[in-house]
């Protein structure tokens, strides 16, 4: 009976390759080629001049060393990570905060179906027409200075988009509505999923509500915030929408604003290959390194 | 109850001060969430005469010209927007149909590369889809594939993200003993899929599909690179066009007007999913 | 067993695809361009044998590709039939017109017209570009190619366009002297002021006097002192001044391969940035919302500078309380003497709709009726020497966005003047990271060097074979 069985299940197993098809035809087509494609592009001198396409010539690493001897791609990683802490840090304590109050029983919050509701909104907006709001909105004559004007806290329009760190205050502030109510649900979703007896055990010590989240709710809590750290920092390194549409692709003032991605479209749009596919290389490397860096940190405490 | 009023006052804070707290700063946080919608809202109801008159939080009774200017003006956003609609319903369907199959194939079969397959997909789901935009892009002009929508919805079946969700969601939800019983009554495994498996797996396609929707519909970079063509365009680069002023003679009423017209519509489906949404997010944590 | 097989498999797909990405990728660009130009040629002998065939022969559908709707304005309200269907679309007799309209911004429209010309040979006849209108700042670019096709193989004479200005043909003039394109205005541009705050500051509105203030550089800058003591702004935008210093150039902005900035553009790059440091003007973009805010007199605008389609397509004519609307606007010549913009209108190499692109060309550039009607309702200047000298003399002509003036002699002196022999293919790039660039000197977040620095960073991104 069981080998008969066993041999059943042999025979069934061929539809794992089966069921895998589509998505290996696909991903080989559409992901795996596009990549070495472009590793491929990156070793080419290969672009279009008006209506003339110039090359592909090979060139070797030249489309590296022109990019290395040139700060600017280290200026734009650290514009790129400066954004995203500048959001994260605000989201993470403010969704640390609000998870556990709608996790506490004891406070019993009411409406808290409303507030969820409202704060994983802006998750859900469109983050070119989002961009476009912020920037009619903060514009010199737009209503955020007419309001501020009206209420005697500035006595002339503030160039927001003129000033470095206004402009990345307001996309950071921009990533960071648009992404902490996602952070709170998952992170309250995990503090309900900690054993109550815990809780009990140390009301009975007589810990106050600041010790347990210290001391209790935090460390159980690691696998989660690790998660949330690593899809955070994945789509902080992919960070383009909201400053390109903010600042009209111009990363100003002074390139302040600049993202990786931000670059690459540069070249992309000026259909520059060469350049476009050394850069994407870079990339490739620079968040496969974060993400290591990341998995191993967060590996090796547990 | 008594007991637990006196066990509170002993914490660092009283339970009143506390929950006061909590409720100034959720007003507070659902303020910064609104109040930008509503501006925008009050904004679209006013005339380009009237806003550069300055701000006021009563709403105007331009809403409809200014709809109408829009009409008349060659942004085609009614038609961006169906195309958005269109690429956004499509990529759901195939990317959580696909992703459910994939996981399938993972959790309920054994086989040679199946560890491998698993560790593969999980570490390509680290990689930007921007990184490969150069090759994909020339990938799609040599098919002959540009201003067409299947460069943005095909690619979605292979979906390493919505995989690593429907295959933890099974490990919870699809008894293994099913499927043997399903082979007993003599079901082709095709057919068990889709008759057994994939109704099982419907609350975990619909948050799915949901996330897969907002994100399809929100991608601007893509879309950008691939559709040139007014007829094709999606609502995210119509929108990003209204930065050149001179399309729309700057009637900012107008501006507004199709800003909101890309927003409101979803914020109506979501009030209307909100509570299977927020269930959904929390669903992905517990089992992520 | 079953493993390897697989293995083996993936492995030679994925070598496989590998292979036939860098394959393709090798010979694709190559193979396309030595393909698309004898093909076009091919057509364009095609085409203009139909051209003398009856228009039933043609194709049903005439591609437009444009900037803005100003093109498609003018075909609505002055080309006999042409019926307006909705926003994008139209219908002469029973062709569609079909508009596609992409802005300027970023070089996203010419990028557009570049992918859609480089795949003009393949595409289906109704998708193929019919027609397509270009600016002065990169007309060289299309003019010299084969995609644009020559105006005498639409069978449109030179004795056709005598009456045009020389300026207009000399721009889509290719190399070898062939011309390319035709343009139905002139874009000699003047100085736009308030006539209430002149009246108010410089104590008249009337054109001789105000002139006199802003006769050169110097006066200019002096009563841009006085306009601020009196609460107004000289210009809206420093980016105002721009073309009237660009235009005055001595060379070209790439001379052999390499970006030269002008001495007259530096001249502006101080003048301006005295003037901002002053707050006698302001650093907003062109066209973006709060440089349009002047149009009103909230805010607080002494001029613009501008050719007549500026003056009536750009400033808010048809909106209440506008300084247009009111006719409260005079025109006066200005520091210096430029031109701003124009639009070309080229067919496109394997139009199948020939006949009806002649028809709209000849009926749009070279009818005198149509074209005084257009200077009539619309205020434009129109590329028609003697219709523009008859209407110059004209008593009766009056604009009413400048107050009843008519300034069309103005134009006329001007238009007869334009020198365009500093033109590069690459000006617009030029100009539009030039001006991004000094708006960050101007605010004070770099010293000039460091906007300098940023221009040529930004135009070499945008032209790859450009060096410093």
């Amino acid at each position: 009976m069981a080998k008969v069985k066993r041999g059943k299940v042999v025979s069934y197993n061929k539809w794992g390759y089966i069921f895998l098809i589509p998505f290996i035809v696909v991903y080989l087509i559409f992901q795996l080629v596009p990549l070495f494609r472009t590793f491929y592009y990156s070793f080419f001198e290969n672009y279009r001049s008006g209506l003339t396409q110039i090359g592909p010539n090979f060139v070797g690493l030249q489309n590296f060393i022109t990019i290395f001897k040139n700060p600017d791609i280290w200026i734009y990683t650290e514009n790129t990570l400066i954004m995203w802490i500048m959001g994260f840090i605000p989201q993470i304590i403010v969704s640390l905060v609000l998870g556990a109050w709608f996790s506490d029983p004891s406070l019993r919050l009411k409406g808290q179906r409303f507030f969820k509701t409202v704060i994983y909104l802006p998750n859900l907006i469109m983050a070119a027409a989002f961009a476009m709001l912020f920037f009619t909105l903060f514009s010199e004559g737009g209503p955020i200075n007419e309001i501020l004007m009206q209420l005697g806290w500035i006595s002339e329009p503030y160039k927001f988009l003129s000033n470095e760190w206004s402009t990345r205050s307001l996309v950071a502030f921009m990533n960071f509505l648009m992404w902490f109510g996602n952070t709170t649900i998952l992170l309250m979703a995990g503090m309900m999923g900690i054993d109550t007896s815990l809780f009990e055990a140390a009301e009975v010590d007589g810990a106050t509500s600041t010790q347990v989240f210290f001391k209790i709710t935090l460390p159980l809590l690691r696998p989660i915030l690790i998660y949330v750290m690593i899809t955070s920092l994945i789509g902080g390194l992919q960070m383009f929408d909201v400053p390109q549409i903010l600042t009209n692709g111009t990363g100003d003032p002074m390139r302040s604003t600049m993202t990786l991605i931000m670059y690459l479209n540069k070249h992309l749009f000026s259909k520059n290959y060469g350049m476009g596919g050394a850069l994407s290389v870079i990339l490739f490397i620079i968040t496969g390194l974060l993400s290591l860096v990341v998995f191993k940190f967060s590996n090796k405490k547990d | 109850m008594l007991s637990i009023e006196t066990n509170e006052t002993k914490k660092g804070m009283g339970i009143h001060a506390r929950r006061i707290l909590a409720y100034v700063v959720l007003i507070l946080v659902s303020f910064l969430c609104l109040f930008w919608f509503y501006v925008l809202f009050v904004n679209a109801t006013r005339s380009h005469g009237e806003l550069t008159k300055g701000f006021t939080p009563i709403p105007s009774t331009y809403l409809l010209k200014n709809w109408q200017g829009v009409m008349a003006g060659t942004l085609p956003i009614v038609r961006g927007m169906f195309n958005s609609l269109f690429v956004a319903l499509c990529s759901a369907a195939l990317c959580t149909y696909f992703s459910t199959m994939t996981a399938y194939a993972i959790h309920v079969y054994d086989f040679k590369i199946k560890k491998f397959m698993f560790t593969f997909i999980m570490a390509v789901m680290t990689i930007p889809t921007q990184v490969t935009a150069l090759g994909f892009l020339q990938l799609v002009s040599d098919m002959k594939l540009e201003d067409n929508f299947i460069p943005l919805i095909v690619p979605a079946i292979a979906a390493p993200v919505t995989f690593f969700y429907m295959k933890q969601y099974m490990e919870s939800a699809l008894p293994l003993s099913l499927v043997e019983a399903a082979r007993i009554d003599g079901s082709g495994e095709f057919r068990t899929f889709n008759t057994i498996v994939v109704p099982l797996m419907k609350p975990a396609i619909a948050v799915q599909a949901i996330f897969t929707f907002v994100s399809s519909w929100n991608n601007y970079f893509t879309p950008a690179l691939i559709l040139h063509n007014d007829k094709m365009k999606t609502l995210p680069i119509l929108i990003a066009q209204l930065r050149s002023a001179d399309f729309l003679k700057f009637d900012m009423g107008q501006v507004y007007v199709t800003i909101a017209f890309s927003i409101f519509p979803v914020i109506v489906v979501y009030l209307i999913l909100s509570k299977f949404i927020v269930q959904g997010v929390a669903m992905g944590s517990v089992k992520g | 067993m079953k493993k390897k097989v697989l293995s083996a498999l993936l492995t030679t797909a994925m070598l496989a695809s590998m292979l036939v990405g860098c394959g393709s990728s090798n010979d694709a660009p190559a193979a396309a361009s030595s393909e698309a130009a004898p093909a076009a040629s091919t057509e364009a002998a095609a085409s203009t044998e139909v051209a003398a065939e009856p228009a039933a022969e043609e194709g049903k559908v005439l591609n437009i590709y444009a900037w803005n709707e100003e093109f498609k304005s003018r075909l609505i309200a002055h080309y006999p039939g042409y019926e307006e269907v909705d926003g994008t679309t139209g219908k002469i007799g029973d062709v569609t017109v079909k508009w596609n309209i992409t802005p300027s911004n970023d070089n996203a429209y010419q990028n557009n017209l570049d992918a859609n010309l480089l795949k003009q040979a393949d595409a289906a006849a109704d998708d193929k570009i019919d027609m397509f209108l270009i600016e002065a700042d990169y007309a060289l670019k299309y003019v010299d190619t084969d995609y644009t096709m020559p105006i005498a193989d639409l069978g449109i004479t030179d004795a056709d366009l005598a009456n045009q200005y020389q300026y207009t043909k000399d721009i889509v003039t290719d190399s070898k002297g062939v011309l390319k394109g035709v343009s139905w205005q002139g874009c000699p541009g003047v100085l736009i002021y308030s006539r209430d705050v002149a009246k108010e500051v410089l104590g008249s509105d009337d054109p001789a006097e105000v002139q006199k203030a802003v006769a050169d550089w110097d006066t200019f800058t002096a009563t841009a002192e006085t306009m601020k003591k009196a609460g107004y702004f000289m210009t809206s935008s420093a980016n105002d001044t721009y073309r009237v210093y660009s235009n005055n150039v001595s060379g070209k902005w790439v001379q052999d391969g390499k970006i030269v900035v002008d001495d007259n553009i530096m001249k502006w790059v101080e003048d301006s940035k005295k003037m901002v440091d002053a707050k006698e003007t302001n650093t907003y973009d062109l066209w973006s919302d709060d440089w349009s805010k002047g149009f009103y007199p909230d805010g607080k605008v002494f001029c613009y500078f501008g050719p007549a389609w500026f003056v009536d397509f750009s400033m808010a004519a048809d909106t209440d309380g506008s300084i247009a609307n009111a006719g409260k606007w005079g025109a006066t010549e200005g520091p210096q003497g430029f031109f701003w913009g124009g639009t070309w209108v080229c067919a496109a190499q394997g139009t199948d709709n020939a006949s009806l692109v002649k028809d709209i060309i000849l009926k749009m550039t070279t009818d005198t009726d149509i074209m005084t009607d257009i200077v009539k309702d619309d205020n434009d200047f129109v590329n028609n020497v003697p219709a523009m000298e008859a209407m110059a003399a004209d008593t009766s002509y009056a604009s009413k966005v400048l107050g009843g003036q008519n300034p069309l002699a103005m134009y006329c002196a001007g238009a007869e003047k334009i020198d365009l022999s500093n033109l590069s293919a690459y000006d617009q790039g030029c100009n539009e990271s030039f001006q991004n660039a000094m708006k960050n000197y101007f605010e004070g977040k770099t010293d000039l060097d460091g906007a300098l620095d940023l221009f040529y960073k930004a135009v070499e991104e945008k032209y790859p074979e450009l060096t410093h």
